[in-house]
């Protein structure tokens, strides 16, 4: 059975892209096969992140439109064998999605794939609408601020209402919440909320905790996604939430200070 | 300001300021969440008939919508003016 997780968050620029790039890329590292689909129609921006743009021939609304196989439109990652990308289509149409016609791609992956990652735009438009009307699991990703966590905890008050699972009545979307761009050193200083703020708030299961990290600029700068950059904390964040997702035991990491040495002290900024 | 009172002074801690606004917010905003989408139009046409008999304004009227494991209540609140206008 593929189980179809959505990428969401309301507010622009928590780290949407980033996260479903990185958690495909994990779940497909670990030998699960598995898609990626960006929904963010009119703004594709997933193929960058995963540095497959010059390889986009065919995208989503091709072929839902059936103007192209899935097969046509889906991209093979390079790195992973386990890991294709199907991307967004540039079209200003808004109405180029359709839930039957994203019910129907869907399926189609569900037949050969263990997982599929519904990368949604930001907003509660359309877009973001169909990715996560047909999720089984929902990660909710959160800036330790206060629009962000606004905007999360609406987008719950939408998973829960406005889902496949809410509509037939079946058991509702497991929601995860990630926790990125994380400042230990203003959480300390109470400049910014912390891991227990943002949970007594939303009352969410914690998937991980992603420290801010100037790695991940330099993972999209160079299309890879973060996850690869094994010496990076938010690389390392990524590899453990992907384990934890999987059932795996990780104790959780980045949410105190690093103590660094004197070396360190020196040495590091 | 002496030298002591540098030391003294500790910022605002704002991390704080920000868990209570939300957590008022957030309060608020999943009460109105759960409430049929009848409640607006109900407000409208019970001030519509009040004000047959009593002059009020749209603010000395409301309706709220409270539900628990149990039991839903619906709570009808209106103000009338100190001298009924007849």
């Amino acid at each position: 059975m593929a189980r179809i997780i959505v990428v969401t968050s309301g507010k622009g620029g928590v780290g949407k892209t980033t996260t479903s790039a990185a958690i495909a890329m994990g779940l497909a590292k670990k030998g699960h096969k598995t898609a990626v689909i960006d929904f963010d129609v009119g703004l594709r921006n997933l193929d960058l992140i995963l540095g497959c743009e010059r390889r986009v021939v065919y995208d989503f609304v091709n072929v839902i439109n059936d103007e192209a196989t899935l097969n046509q439109a889906l991209i093979k990652d390079k790195r992973c064998k386990d890991l294709f990308i199907l991307p967004a289509s540039q079209t200003r149409d808004k109405d180029a999605l359709t839930k039957e016609g994203v019910g129907k791609v869907l399926d189609e992956l569900a037949k050969t794939f263990k997982y599929i990652v519904c990368d949604s735009p930001a907003g509660i438009e359309r877009g973001a609408n169909l990715a996560m009307y047909f999720a089984d699991d929902a990660f909710v990703i959160t800036n330790p601020e206060v629009s962000s966590v606004r905007d999360s905890d609406r987008m719950l008050g939408i998973l829960a209402s406005k889902s496949r699972r809410a509509e037939n009545g079946d058991e509702p979307i497991k929601e995860y919440l990630l926790l990125s761009r994380y400042d230990p050193k203003r959480v300390k200083l109470g400049e910014m909320l912390s891991v227990e703020d943002v949970q007594d708030i939303l009352s969410l299961h914690l998937l991980g905790v992603i420290p801010e990290s100037p790695s991940v600029l330099n993972a999209s700068n160079s299309g890879t996604p973060v996850i690869l950059d094994e010496e990076s904390n938010a690389g390392q964040a990524y590899k453990d939430i992907v384990a934890r997702y999987l059932g795996e035991d990780v104790p959780h990491r980045f949410i105190d200070e690093e103590k660094k040495g004197l070396f360190g002290r020196l040495f590091r900024s | 300001m002496s030298l002591l009172d540098y030391f003294k002074t500790t910022k605002p801690n704002t991390a704080k300021l920000a868990k209570e606004r939300l957590q008022i917010l957030v309060a608020h905003e999943r009460k109105s969440r759960n409430q049929p989408s009848y409640l607006p139009e109900l407000q409208q046409e019970l001030l519509k008939v009040i004000r047959k008999y009593v002059q009020i304004n749209q603010e000395d009227i409301s309706v709220n919508f409270e539900s628990d494991d149990n039991q839903e209540t619906l709570e009808l609140n209106i103000v009338l003016p100190e001298q009924p206008q007849t």
